[in-house]
């Protein structure tokens, strides 16, 4: 067992954990942060996607341990209080979502990737960036649109800051 | 309409919760000192159980019990069924062989259950799961349908001589013969239909829980069908009288078919729980989903169509293999009979039809309905040969269909069909127009400069869905109805709860149901509740699959709003001093017509349950039950096109461009019935490039991860034109038809023609990998 010290939207969780826990099992588990899922054993599907220390990261693919000391954000976390974060309020504008069960993955991959292109997104380069996230409901159709809606208005966003702090 | 009534593009009410992380799965409940199952698998396709040793595992860390087939059979469990009877054309019954939930003598395929581990921890169980020691004597294996029924193949089930479960036909043979001594021209064609694994991205789950003091059973479970999951674990694998068990069906992450079945490990559970005294939970892994879960398709098929001089079909010839694994599922029997072979008229006059289908046992995981289930079987049928005709004849693929199109209804098909309403060619122009169908040539030519193979293929599928009448089910040898239920609560403040015997796993039912109600009374989407996927709550139901919410499930809504609507109507009539017959409901009130007269929603409601002011001899409260039954199946069709490039040096295909033209009758959230066709035309799509199931030759799953199955990713696919016409479907209320496996259906045989248009070459199998669309084209050309 190991002890587990971690930053979890915004609080200081810790606890102890087996050395083989994945990062995914104790959120889901000793956290009871159940909004991100495991649908595979293989790190392909991407349904466990977090973000550790800002970047996107398969929760599946890290142990608890390796990632203690580190500041991770959830689906859970990705909203402002009430206000839903751009990108959950383009999943559901768009209707990027049918069952649900790779949604909260597809959002923090989303989210990343938008933040990684300031210049914006075409169709092309978010199906590419989307790779390592599969869904069987939507045909992915309504999840790049929503996509490239969150990025606009997350660009916009941001000018509208940057203008506001000139 | 309103904004958020019938036809108004609502954004989903449930999403909420899902893109909030809020969303509740199996995988996602505790239960106070709830304990965690692993299964010991067959890692053989086929042998005997010659020992078993759980002395070691019963020593390691953390377990609570480790149990086998035996204690489970001693204990009085039955056996898993298939619930649907079919007899072959010799009027003798299926055979089925017996599949016990925990295997103790033989196993059949690689991830037959034979013993499960209940542990403190999931890697506790795990762990001890490892050390079972189980003896085999390994048997031969048999995997490919086509070669089970040979002489010398190993025999699986002592009850199926040569692995035959039925032969089984449909049709007039005779005529059907007639009709081929008449022809001019025949096509024939053999035709594998690839097996695939539905995979729902929420992988099955189990969470059983028997209550000692209360001798009462519940169990959560990953499916689409919660109240049939009772009444069989009920009735037919004793488990608990159904007034002792409560299933529970909680968010669920996609089903395709696959989560239809009642599987061995949810009966496994509730067994365990009785036997351990703990709650006990399972969640399958992604390769135990492959191994096990129902697989989809998976037919062999010889069809042959003769054709007159004017290029008129006279008849159809169709032989057909299914192979159905190691075991029939629930519901195995129907797919490749009254799913497939009824739907072999397609969307054309065809005076004489034969199909004969065997259905055959393997050493693979049993085979079921997949989303369409037999219809795209069918479908692939259909197109390819139509497709293939009108290449042999020289004539264009669109004029050929059109030329041979139904166009008066009800049309009565040779294979017990009987069409209500559509307007085929009305789908082929809207595809045709949509994909720029005329200006393709050019589109080609332009590719040829760039050294790219450009083709186009289309499909003109219909399907029979809204299933089904429960009488003519039952004819055909189903063991359950297929009616819905629906129970509509009025509450004291006019909020209103509508029970439904459906289950939304992403069809969007919390929206879509609720719009019903707002279109009916004016009351606001968020008033509404839709409760669902609970034994306890809902009286009885049969569940989502065969796109029957809609069409069934809505109408058994529509009754039960009817009857709240008369009593409302009465007692806003008795408060209002007025003739029931002159009040009418609008904008949240009811109305005497034509007055200004009126009470709002909300107090008739609380009238209703104060009961201080009734018409006389009324009953207080407001709250109806309706069973809807529908009359006949429900048929949707259209025509889909598919344009592609491919590139000859890597036989990379690239679809450059999906059409799909549905006609759906009417449409209550068309946002929600896009997102239904777009899903379907990825697995449809998926299907025909880059899905398969491959089992070695002894019978080892080769694609048993997403490291070796290939699924569809964003990158696989484009965005795609879908558009919908109406012809209310005249059979149900609402002129629905059910959208949601059409896409599934009509798309594979679209973009395999569009492939070996662009190949030159018509021979070429699913799933179109490059390899396989870079051996083709090599056949073609002379090196």
């Amino acid at each position: 067992m190991s002890d587990v010290s971690l930053m979890v939207n915004g609080k200081r969780v810790s606890g102890a954990a087996e050395d083989r826990t994945l990062l995914v099992h104790f959120l889901r588990e000793n956290l009871g942060l159940t909004g991100t899922h495991v649908g595979c054993d293989t790190s392909q599907c991407g349904a466990c996607v977090v973000h550790v220390d800002g970047k996107a990261v398969k929760s599946c693919s890290m142990l608890a341990v390796q990632a203690s000391g580190s500041t991770v954000v959830t689906i859970e976390g990705l909203a402002n209080g009430a206000d839903l974060h751009p990108v959950q309020a383009a999943f559901k504008e768009h209707h990027g979502l049918q069952c649900g069960f790779c949604t909260p993955g597809m959002i923090m991959t989303a989210t990343d990737m938008i933040n990684r292109h300031p210049e914006g997104l075409d169709e092309a380069t978010v199906r590419t960036e989307l790779e390592g996230n599969i869904c069987r409901c939507t045909g992915y159709h309504n999840i790049v649109k929503a996509i490239l809606a969150a990025s606009k208005t997350m660009s916009k966003g941001s000018k509208g800051k940057a203008k506001q702090a000139a | 309409m309103g904004i958020e009534g019938v036809g108004a593009r609502v954004a989903r009410k449930e999403d909420k919760r899902f893109i909030t992380g809020a969303g509740r799965y199996v995988d996602d409940m505790v239960v106070p000192g709830m304990k965690h199952a692993a299964f010991v698998r067959s890692p053989h396709a086929h042998a005997q159980i010659k020992k078993i040793d759980v002395k070691k595992a019963q020593a390691m860390p953390g377990v609570i019990g480790v149990l086998t087939g035996k204690e489970l059979k001693a204990d009085g469990i039955g056996n898993l069924i298939c619930g649907w009877m079919i007899h072959s054309k010799d009027g003798s019954p299926m055979k089925m062989g017996a599949w016990s939930p925990l295997a103790f003598d033989r196993v059949r395929y690689v991830g037959d259950a034979v013993v499960v581990v209940v542990a403190e921890t999931k890697g506790q169980a795990r762990d001890a799961a490892e050390a079972v020691e189980i003896t085999y004597k390994e048997l031969k294996a048999v995997v490919d349908a086509s070669k089970a029924m040979d002489k010398g193949a190993p025999q699986i089930h002592p009850e199926a001589d040569n692995n035959l479960i039925f032969d089984w036909d449909i049709g007039n043979a005779d005529e059907t013969a007639a009709a081929f001594k008449k022809a001019a021209h025949v096509v024939k064609m053999d035709i594998i239909n690839n097996r695939l694994v539905p995979n729902a991205m929420e992988p099955r789950a189990a969470l059983g829980h028997y209550d000692k003091a209360e001798d009462h059973y519940t169990c959560w479970t990953t499916s689409q069908n919660p109240h049939v999951a009772r009444l069989v674990m009920s009735a037919f694998y004793n488990v608990a009288p159904e007034n002792k068990l409560r299933v529970i069906a909680p968010d669920v992450g996609g089903g395709f078919g696959s989560k239809i079945y009642i599987y061995p490990e949810e009966i496994v559970c509730l067994w365990a729980s009785k036997k351990t005294g703990v709650p006990v939970k399972w969640v399958a892994d992604r390769t135990e989903s492959f191994l096990t879960d129902a697989h989809g398709r998976d037919h062999h098929t010889h069809a042959e169509m003769a054709f007159d001089n004017d290029h008129r079909i006279l008849g159809l010839k169709v032989e057909t293999k299914a192979n159905l694994g190691a075991y029939m599922s629930l519901f195995s029997s129907a797919t490749p009979t009254y799913l497939y072979a009824t739907l072999l008229s397609g969307q054309y006059n065809i005076p004489a039809i034969h199909a004969n289908v065997k259905a055959i046992y393997t050493n693979t995981a049993p085979v079921d309905a997949y989303r369409g289930a037999g219809r795209p079987e069918a479908t692939f049928v259909m197109e390819r040969m139509m497709e293939t005709a009108a290449r042999q004849f020289g004539v264009s693929p669109a004029e050929l269909r059109r030329k041979n199109f139904i166009t008066s209804f009800p049309h009565q098909t040779p294979v017990i069909m009987c069409y209500d309403a559509g307007d085929y060619a009305a789908s082929l122009d809207a595809a045709m127009k949509a994909s720029d169908y005329a200006g393709f040539a050019k589109r080609k030519a332009a590719a040829a400069k760039k050294g790219l193979l450009r083709g186009i293929g289309m499909s003109c599928y219909i399907e029979a869905c809204g299933i089904a009448p429960s009488a003519a089910v039952g004819s055909l040898g189903a063991g359950v109805g297929l009616w819905e239920s629906a129970e509509v609560r009025v509450n004291a403040v006019g909020t209103i709860e509508v029970l439904t015997g459906s289950h939304s796993h992403g069809q969007g039912h919390e929206t879509t149901f609720a719009q019903l109600v707002n279109e009916r009374f004016g009351v606001p989407l968020d008033s509404v509740s839709i409760v669902h996927g609970d034994t306890d709550k809902v009286q009885m139901g049969m569940g989502t699959y065969g796109s029957r919410s809609g069409a069934v499930g809505m109408s058994a809504i529509v009754k039960a709003l009817d009857k709240v609507e008369a009593k409302a109507k009465k007692i806003a009539a008795h408060l209002l001093e007025a003739d029931e017959g002159d009040i009418i409901i609008e904008n949240g009130a009811l109305k005497v017509a034509g007055t200004d007269k009126n009470v709002p929603w909300f107090q008739m409601a609380l009238a209703a349950y104060t009961a201080h002011n009734l018409p006389g001899g009324m009953e207080p409260g407001l709250k109806e039950t309706a069973f809807y039954d529908p009359s006949n199946f429900t048929f949707p069709a259209g025509c889909y096109i598919c344009e592609v490039e491919v590139d000859p040096e890597t036989g990379m295909t690239e679809i450059i461009q999906f059409v799909a033209a549905d006609d759906f009758g009417n449409i209550i959230n068309p946002m929600i019935v896009e997102g239904q066709v777009h899903g379907g035309l990825a697995q449809g799509i998926g299907q025909a490039l880059l899905e398969g199931a491959h089992y070695d030759n002894s019978g080892q799953l080769l694609t048993a991860s997403y490291m070796d199955y290939t699924m569809p990713r964003a990158g696989d696919l484009p965005s795609f034109k879908v558009s919908t016409s109406n012809t209310p479907c005249p059979g149900n209320p609402l002129g629905i038809k059910g959208c949601g496996e059409a896409g599934a259906i009509g798309s594979p045989p679209a973009v395999i023609n569009a492939i070996t248009d662009a190949i030159g070459s018509n021979d070429l199998a699913m799933p179109a990998s490059p390899s396989t669309v870079w051996a083709a084209i090599r056949a073609t050309t002379k090196h």
